[in-house]
């Protein structure tokens, strides 16, 4: 989870991938980050059920709705509903030029000592 | 009803059409054990809770006989933090749904607390318990709360007695059934329920669910809970016709019906219906002196949880147009998983005067608030 400019995301990291979808559901605005992460029931024919993606498929915590954690399309209606998502990927922080605020740091004895 | 407090006009998740207050007719308070009952149950009682504990009218020992969609059938996040099941936490719920939607008055519906239960004087026992519990613990501590008066359906005089000891006290709302009874619910088998109601001057509401001890449809038991949910819309027309056709209204004029969970968008497809037979069959029923829609539309009240959605919005303004605008009741079904959050279940389509309506005028204008 991640609040940026005023959106809460939710984060997934699907074996190294990374993607970001809205924390809220587009039916009636459940916090989807308060969903389970499953995978998706399949079936050829009645009687026959298979597990799919297994991780990959995020439910609504309040009328199970389900996503597509790579997509952010819901599974019964991918067409018309989607819940937003964000391009996600890793990046160093040389790449961003991210810059922490720093404070300098030293060894003393068996102390490590941050000044503020 | 008091005007809004400040507190709840602020509240973030208060819809802003909600001029005539924000009343929610489907709030479901859960015991966080069964003992909480004891302060009111007989010895006899609470060693027979312990024992053998309750038994519904189904075919299983323990639960209910589907498996819900999430968790004891409720919201993923709406297990209080500090433990136990959801709404089972007064200050929890407090703050996850009063507090959070500006709530002005919710009525409390306490399921599976003894209502249905087989052995009539035990049922009995625990819906009184449960009534006593309801002021206890949850109406005491917030006035935005309203308790119903639970009753043992399958045992009408009890009913009825527990229905006339709660009689003009202003903390109950209604009275509580569920839509699955032994018997169809216009038989005189329950009419002291109606008689009792009526004279009190409290709505009777049918909340969707309960188990009657017969299969469910016609055929037997589905293989599935999206056939026991989408069940109701059948089963409450059964209820609806047997409370029109057995003549309950006509005995007791100024009885008042609230459908709760049942959905409603099949009503004006049974009132047609009704309306169509009525001039060939009325002398099989000749104590029904005037069009069963014309009843449906002085007696019933229904509420919005489930509302349907359809895809072409005037279709659903004008099946809500036939049931009345004056007769719809905004629901959460809180702390359930099918619950509905007031901003978007009440489209906006619909218009400001009507969602005002809907989401407290039409309650206040029923039950006197």
């Amino acid at each position: 989870m991640a609040e940026v400019a005023g959106r809460r995301i939710v984060i997934f990291n699907l074996g190294g991938e990374f993607f970001a979808l809205a924390d809220r559901c587009p039916h009636q605005g459940g916090p989807l980050s308060a969903g389970p992460v499953m995978g998706e029931i399949r079936s050829d024919c009645p009687g026959q059920y298979r597990y799919h993606r297994p991780g990959e498929i995020l439910r609504c915590p309040w009328h199970a709705w389900e996503f597509d954690i790579r997509t952010g399309r819901s599974v019964c209606d991918p067409r018309r509903v989607k819940t937003g998502s964000y391009p996600a990927r890793l990046a160093s922080g040389a790449e961003l030029a991210l810059q922490a605020e720093t404070f300098p740091v030293r060894v003393e004895e068996s102390y490590v000592v941050v000044e503020i | 009803m008091n005007a809004p407090t400040p507190r709840a006009r602020l509240a973030p998740g208060r819809p802003a059409a909600a001029t005539l207050g924000l009343i929610d007719v489907d709030i479901h308070p859960r015991l966080a054990s069964w003992s909480d009952l004891h302060p009111w149950l007989s010895a006899e009682h609470r060693m027979r809770l312990a024992v053998y504990g309750t038994r519904p009218r189904h075919g299983y020992v323990k639960g209910p006989p589907y498996h819900k969609a999430q968790p004891l059938a409720c919201r993923r996040d709406a297990w209080p933090p500090g433990g136990g099941t959801p709404a089972s936490d007064p200050d929890f719920l407090r703050a996850q749904h009063l507090d959070h939607f500006g709530i002005d008055i919710g009525i409390l519906n306490p399921l599976s607390q003894g209502q249905g239960e087989r052995n009539n004087a035990f049922s009995a026992a625990l819906c009184h318990a449960t009534n006593e519990w309801q002021l206890a613990h949850w109406v005491a501590r917030d006035p935005r709360l309203r308790a119903s008066v639970t009753i043992p359906y399958e045992d009408p005089q009890a009913s009825a007695a527990e229905i006339r000891l709660r009689g003009g006290d202003a903390r109950f709302a209604h009275v509580l059934m569920m839509s699955r009874t032994a018997q169809p619910a216009g038989h005189p088998h329950y009419w002291p329920i109606y008689e009792a109601a009526a004279e009190v001057g409290l709505p009777v509401a049918f909340h969707a669910f309960g188990y009657s001890g017969h299969t469910m449809t016609n055929a037997g038991w589905p293989s599935y809970y999206i056939e026991e949910v989408s069940e109701h819309a059948t089963s409450c027309q059964n209820l609806l016709t047997s409370l029109i056709v057995e003549g309950v209204f006509v005995r007791f004029p100024s009885l008042r019906v609230v459908l709760i969970e049942c959905g409603f968008a099949w009503l004006p497809s049974l009132g047609w219906r009704l309306d169509a037979l009525w001039p060939t069959l009325r002398d099989e029923v000749p104590h029904l002196a005037e069009l069963p829609s014309e009843t449906i539309r002085r007696h019933v009240w229904v509420s919005t949880q489930p509302i349907e959605e359809p895809d072409r919005p005037e279709q659903l303004v004008e099946i809500m147009g036939w049931i009345g605008w004056d007769r719809i009741l905004y629901a959460s079904d809180y702390p359930h998983w099918d619950f509905d959050d007031p901003r978007f279940a009440i489209p906006a389509y619909l218009g400001e005067e009507r969602r005002a309506a809907i989401y407290g005028g039409n309650a206040r204008a029923l039950y006197g608030w």
